[in-house]
């Protein structure tokens, strides 16, 4: 058996069925995994040891009776720190939210918790989920696991590491432009954003909410659809959690793809920025898809190179007025230094927020503000509009969209935090997903300059079956998802 | 291009008190950022609708039922400061 930190999230669930295995043995071993690595990578923001041991101890007692036994009974995860945790700090990496403690918990949490899932700490991230790179946390930043100088990607960036690095087998992130994909295909590992509605969002620190979606990091296509499959379906909680039937999905998973149609939308193959190896990458990877026997065929989604602007309008847009609950009264950071009201507000949003949250809600205000509403934010809507119909005709002739997950391989930490448009243009291809609602996946589909590359596939609404299928399909000829960075 | 004013005015809209050095970096990213924005002129959007959100729904009912709710005390747990089971603020009207 290989040491147990090296299980997949399956291979992991088999073992403790059969009680070869322990959740308290597994979970101490990814407890010993961080306390050896985090040190170096700084995925987590809090490691909630004892909570996990605890767990673990009941999910064991579970596995012992054989009662209420799921896949995700007895397995660690680590939960990205936006989600919230009951009695548990839950910061957005935030200065605002540092001390918060939930009274509740998110409705993921309470299905992980049902289903007997460990939680072994929160994960970092880029300030209440503005960012690319993990850089924008308040606290520090989290380091790419195949590269210590480099970034995991964002904002998702600590669920992305700790998976790569084998400190969980599994994860929960937030995509609202990317923020699950991209951190997924700049550490090696899987990230899939369901359709909007698909997972509820109660509990989850809003952003931007109608772009925000809470989804799960693996190693395999297999073990995603075991973390969406625990956590997606309606919310009395959440109006916008569809009714829409959840299928099951690992039984999608027949590794066949012959006859299903695959689109290459060419607007994202040739985006300007997008780096040479990722793209010849991204290529193999399409001749392996076409050798299992799906038909490839060229498709256009021409408002593509409008994404980007129209994505940071509506989300700053949208920010602006989420934000706005964080004044210094009911919970979160508040200055306390003067007897003004006004004094107070503005200088408790001053100290509490760091400067991308900041420049998001300036970005966001001024769209939304007299005069430009129309021309920024009403503009951008009619341009999501149009994206949205580019979707809708491609999934007219296809199944499902392949492209790189992000135009380049990871950064250096440092290189884009001095020009904010050059870190918005990283999710150049994650973004229109988020705008038009539809799922998408990133996997792992080979390495440049001895980075990893992700496949992004995307798929129609609550078409996350079929993503799956296409990702198992490709992981059952491939091994890039079963290497490890030398740690 | 964003002036120095039209920052403090966004910034007093948004309630969030900057620094000198923030409000002449913001003043020079956020004027850069918008002109990146002006790509958007170029599409053609005439008889197209704004799309507000993606989700597929509309109207969606439930009943109306009674749950429990949060003690005070919990509610109150996070807050900065409080009196008498109360969230405890600055005065808004000043005495004249």
């Amino acid at each position: 058996m290989s040491a147990l930190h090296e299980l997949t999230l399956s291979e992991a669930a088999t073992l403790l069925r059969q009680r070869q295995i322990s959740s308290v043995e597994l979970t101490r071993a990814f407890l010993e995994r961080i306390e050896a690595l985090d040190r170096r990578l700084r995925a987590f923001t809090l490691v909630t040891a004892d909570l996990a041991l605890q767990q673990a101890q009941e999910a064991d007692q579970r596995l012992q009776r054989g009662e209420q036994v799921t896949p995700l009974t007895g397995i660690p995860l680590a939960i990205k720190d936006v989600i919230c945790t009951k009695d548990i700090p839950t910061t957005c990496s935030s200065r605002m939210l540092e001390h918060f403690r939930p009274p509740f918990n998110a409705t993921v949490m309470e299905r992980l918790q049902a289903a007997g899932a460990v939680m072994l700490g929160k994960t970092n991230m880029d300030e209440f989920a503005m960012g690319s790179s993990t850089e924008h946390s308040a606290f520090f930043p989290t380091h790419n696991p195949w590269d210590l100088e480099r970034t995991p990607g964002g904002s998702s960036g600590g669920s992305a590491a700790a998976v790569a690095a084998g400190m969980a087998p599994g994860a929960l992130g937030s995509d609202t432009g990317g923020s699950i994909r991209q951190p997924a295909a700049l550490c090696n590992v899987v990230g899939l954003k369901p359709t909007y509605g698909r997972v509820s969002r109660f509990g989850l620190v809003a952003f931007a909410s109608s772009l925000d979606q809470i989804g799960p990091f693996a190693r395999t296509a297999r073990d995603a659809a075991l973390l969406l499959q625990a956590i997606a379906g309606p919310d009395p909680r959440d109006s916008t959690c569809s009714a829409t039937p959840v299928p099951d999905y690992t039984a999608e998973l027949t590794g066949e793809i012959r006859g299903l149609r695959i689109g290459v939308p060419v607007e994202y193959w040739e985006a300007p920025g997008m780096d040479p190896g990722v793209a010849r990458v991204g290529q193999e990877a399409v001749n392996r898809l076409r050798e299992l026997g799906a038909e490839i065929r060229e498709v256009s989604l021409p408002h593509t190179r409008y994404g980007v602007a129209a994505y940071y309008i509506i989300a700053p847009a949208e920010a602006s007025a989420n934000l706005a609950r964080y004044d210094g009264v009911k919970y979160g950071y508040s200055y306390r230094d003067t007897s003004d009201m006004w004094e107070a507000l503005d200088k408790t949003r001053q100290y509490g927020f760091g400067p991308e949250v900041k420049r998001r809600i300036m970005l966001g205000t001024y769209v939304l503000s007299a005069g430009y509403y129309d021309a920024y934010y009403k503009q951008a809507q009619k341009v999501r509009a149009l994206i949205a119909q580019d979707f809708e005709r491609a999934f007219e002739q296809c199944d499902v969209l392949v492209s790189p997950s992000s135009p380049t391989v990871a950064f250096k930490l440092g290189e884009k935090l001095s020009d904010p448009y050059q870190m918005y243009l990283n999710d150049v291809f994650t973004i229109p997903a988020n705008l038009a609602g539809i799922c998408g996946i990133s996997i792992p589909s080979g390495f440049s300059e001895g980075l990893p590359v992700g496949l992004q596939i995307l798929g129609n609404a609550f078409a996350e079956a079929t993503i799956l299928r296409v990702a198992d399909a490709f992981q059952r000829v491939t091994d890039y998802h079963t290497q490890r960075p030398a740690l | 291009m964003i002036d120095r004013e039209t920052v403090l005015h966004i910034a007093q809209l948004a309630r969030l008190g900057l620094s000198d050095e923030e409000v002449e970096l913001f003043r020079q990213q956020l004027s850069s950022i918008l002109e990146h924005m002006a790509i958007l002129r170029e599409a053609d959007v005439s008889g197209v609708s704004p799309l507000a959100h993606a989700s597929r729904l509309t109207n969606v009912m439930r009943e109306d039922e009674p749950g429990p709710s949060y003690p005070p005390e919990v509610l109150l747990a996070n807050a900065p400061d409080q009196e008498e089971q109360c969230l405890k603020v600055n005065a808004v009207l000043e005495e004249s």
